[in-house]
């Protein structure tokens, strides 16, 4: 069922006012954009309260980049209803823009202008008024690591690492409430990604509100509240990793290094569980210690604990590391997106 | 249009800091001057009629073939290839004024060029041993005229070229496109009359088809005839095509 406006639509002619703080900066109610018979994006419904950084992931060709361009008003949804800062993209096209930053996927920036004079110029469009244009440019540039010698530089000669600080910097040139960024660190090398990263941080507790789109999973975990994952233009999942991990990785892992009879060890482990399996096993190294992975269920909590005292208590084993393998984003990813379109989660919002 | 005299700024100021505006404008200035120096060559050695400055806005279709699809191509096709057009339009500005200005740059550009050309009759009286301050060179009405017809059919060939550029990605495509509407518009009124077609129904638009020659307005305006009725229909033509241009740029935009 599609979720309920959070605001009231507003009256014929009438542009809605700014969002207060509770409505949803971004809302997305029965989102569906066809081109042809291809399904781009399929009943989406989602909504982002304001002032969250929220992840959007998704396999190549999963909508991200669709829902994006709806939400910045490049692209008209074929039913449904897109909400910046609680404004209609499609019946106030340019009131919603005034409320948004968007990157798009491939930063597209003009070769032959100077960092500052593209950034004066995109401050002039998005109506910040004159007086306060030096001072705003000032602080982007500042922020996204720009002064000095790089303000002058024209942009076609800026390395991609930089071109990717000047589309931010014009993303969040004129304060928006929402800001969009389709894969903002495609391409960048570790240290650039890091920046990066820290820039979109320190948008943190600004009150603004930040959809970035990224194949880079361990970026989106570690600078965003929560994540919304999207396949075949549904919605599959939404949440935090933690609650995620909850809800889509059924099996535990634990990654045990041990010297001993590995034979005897895979034996004794249906007496701790009957789920419980032995799933890997290397080598032993000079020291005669293997490492072993062992399966289990993930809803019995005690049960690397059970698996280590009855090994203990036996003693034939020498135990020299035993720890639990915390699922990280990729294999929540992956096992959102391999339960294919027939199987949609169901929507929900989950806030830190 | 709050928007509209940045964007246009923006425009001029691209068109002064690239590099092609320039070669485009010597190029221009090399081929007109060597047809004026052909006209002044023949008005001197042969007996004509017509005072140098109608004969030299004759051959006025030559430049408009290079220079506007030159001036025009890359306007909206460049910008949607490298995806700039996208960023533009992710900003509170309209289709309509990204639209008119890159038409008014170009067409100012283009205004400019020609104006440039002004010029080469005053050099020939300066420097031109036989040339006299009441010589033929600066007949004012035909020079007034010819520039006036330039201006107006400019504002209907420069809104093609806008037009081609926001059908294609590829500048080379926009650029033919362009020539080949312009090819249309200015020689097919010459062309169609002589085709085999006089028995059948095409007799009978050979009146509206002479009404909207190029060449029969140029006639009138090279000689000081400023008729309304050509400013009309260029006038008319450009809102058309400009209305239509920023339909496709919306479109695609948002297809």
């Amino acid at each position: 069922m599609p979720e309920a406006p959070a605001s009231p639509p507003p009256a014929a002619n009438a542009i809605p006012a700014p969002a207060a703080t509770a409505t949803p900066s971004l809302q997305a109610i029965a989102l569906n954009k066809e081109y042809g018979s291809v399904h781009a994006v399929q009943n989406l419904n989602f909504s982002v309260a304001r002032g969250e950084i929220v992840g959007f992931l998704g396999p190549n060709g999963a909508g991200k980049s669709t829902t994006m361009r709806i939400f910045a008003g490049l692209l008209g949804a074929t039913s449904g209803r897109a909400y910046v800062a609680g404004i209609p993209v499609a019946r106030y096209p340019d009131e919603a823009k005034r409320h948004l930053g968007y990157m798009p996927e491939h930063n597209p920036l003009p070769e032959d202008m100077r960092v500052h004079e593209y950034l004066n110029f995109r401050a002039r469009l998005k109506e910040i008024p004159r007086r306060k244009i030096k001072s705003r440019v000032e602080v982007v540039l500042e922020m996204c690591g720009l002064q000095h010698k790089t303000r002058r530089k024209l942009i076609g000669t800026l390395s991609k690492g930089y071109r990717q600080r000047v589309g931010i910097a014009d993303a969040i040139l004129a304060e928006p409430e929402v800001i969009l960024m389709d894969e903002p660190t495609i391409g960048l090398d570790p240290h650039q990604i890091i920046s990066i990263r820290r820039l979109i941080d320190s948008l943190r507790g600004r009150l603004t509100t930040v959809l970035i789109s990224s194949h880079i999973l361990p970026e989106i975990e570690m600078c965003c509240d929560r994540v919304m994952i999207i396949n075949q233009g549904r919605l599959v999942a939404s949440g935090t990793s933690k609650s995620l991990r909850r809800e889509l990785i059924t099996r535990a892992e634990w990654r045990v290094r041990l010297n001993g009879n590995v034979a005897a060890f895979e034996k004794l482990l249906p007496e701790v569980n009957a789920g419980l399996r032995l799933s890997a096993c290397s080598p032993a190294d000079s020291d005669g210690f293997c490492e072993i992975r062992l399966e289990g269920p993930a809803d019995q909590a005690s049960l690397g604990e059970n698996l280590l005292t009855v090994a203990m208590k036996r003693g034939d084993w020498l135990v020299r590391e035993f720890a639990p393998i915390e699922p990280g984003l990729e294999e929540i990813f992956l096992a959102a997106t391999k339960t294919g379109s027939d199987t949609l989660a169901p929507f929900s919002l989950n806030r830190k | 249009m709050r928007h509209f005299p940045l964007l246009l700024a923006h425009e001029l100021r691209m068109l002064a800091v690239s590099v092609a505006t320039y070669s485009a404008a010597v190029l221009f200035l090399l081929v007109m001057g060597l047809f004026y120096f052909l006209v002044l060559y023949y008005f001197d050695t042969e007996l004509r009629n017509d005072p140098p400055a109608a004969q030299y806005f004759q051959i006025f279709w030559i430049p408009v073939f290079f220079v506007v699809p030159l001036l025009t191509m890359k306007s909206l096709a460049e910008e949607r290839r490298h995806g700039t057009l996208e960023a533009l339009l992710t900003t509170p500005a309209s289709s309509l004024e990204i639209v008119l200005a890159k038409y008014f740059a170009a067409y100012f550009f283009y205004l400019a060029l020609w104006a440039l050309t002004l010029l080469f009759p005053l050099i020939a009286v300066k420097y031109l041993p036989i040339a006299r301050a009441d010589s033929p060179l600066l007949d004012t009405a035909s020079l007034a005229g010819g520039f006036l017809f330039v201006a107006f059919s400019g504002l209907l060939y420069i809104a093609l070229g806008i037009f081609a550029s926001s059908l294609t990605r590829n500048t080379l495509v926009a650029g033919m496109l362009s020539f080949s509407m312009l090819f249309v518009l200015i020689i097919s009124g010459n062309l169609l009359p002589h085709l085999p077609l006089q028995d059948t129904w095409f007799a009978h638009l050979i009146p509206t088809i002479d009404y909207l020659k190029t060449f029969q307005h140029l006639e009138d305006f090279s000689h000081g005839v400023v008729d309304t009725r050509p400013f009309f229909l260029y006038a008319s033509n450009t809102l058309l095509v400009l209305g239509v241009t920023t339909l496709v740029v919306e479109a695609r935009a948002t297809a």
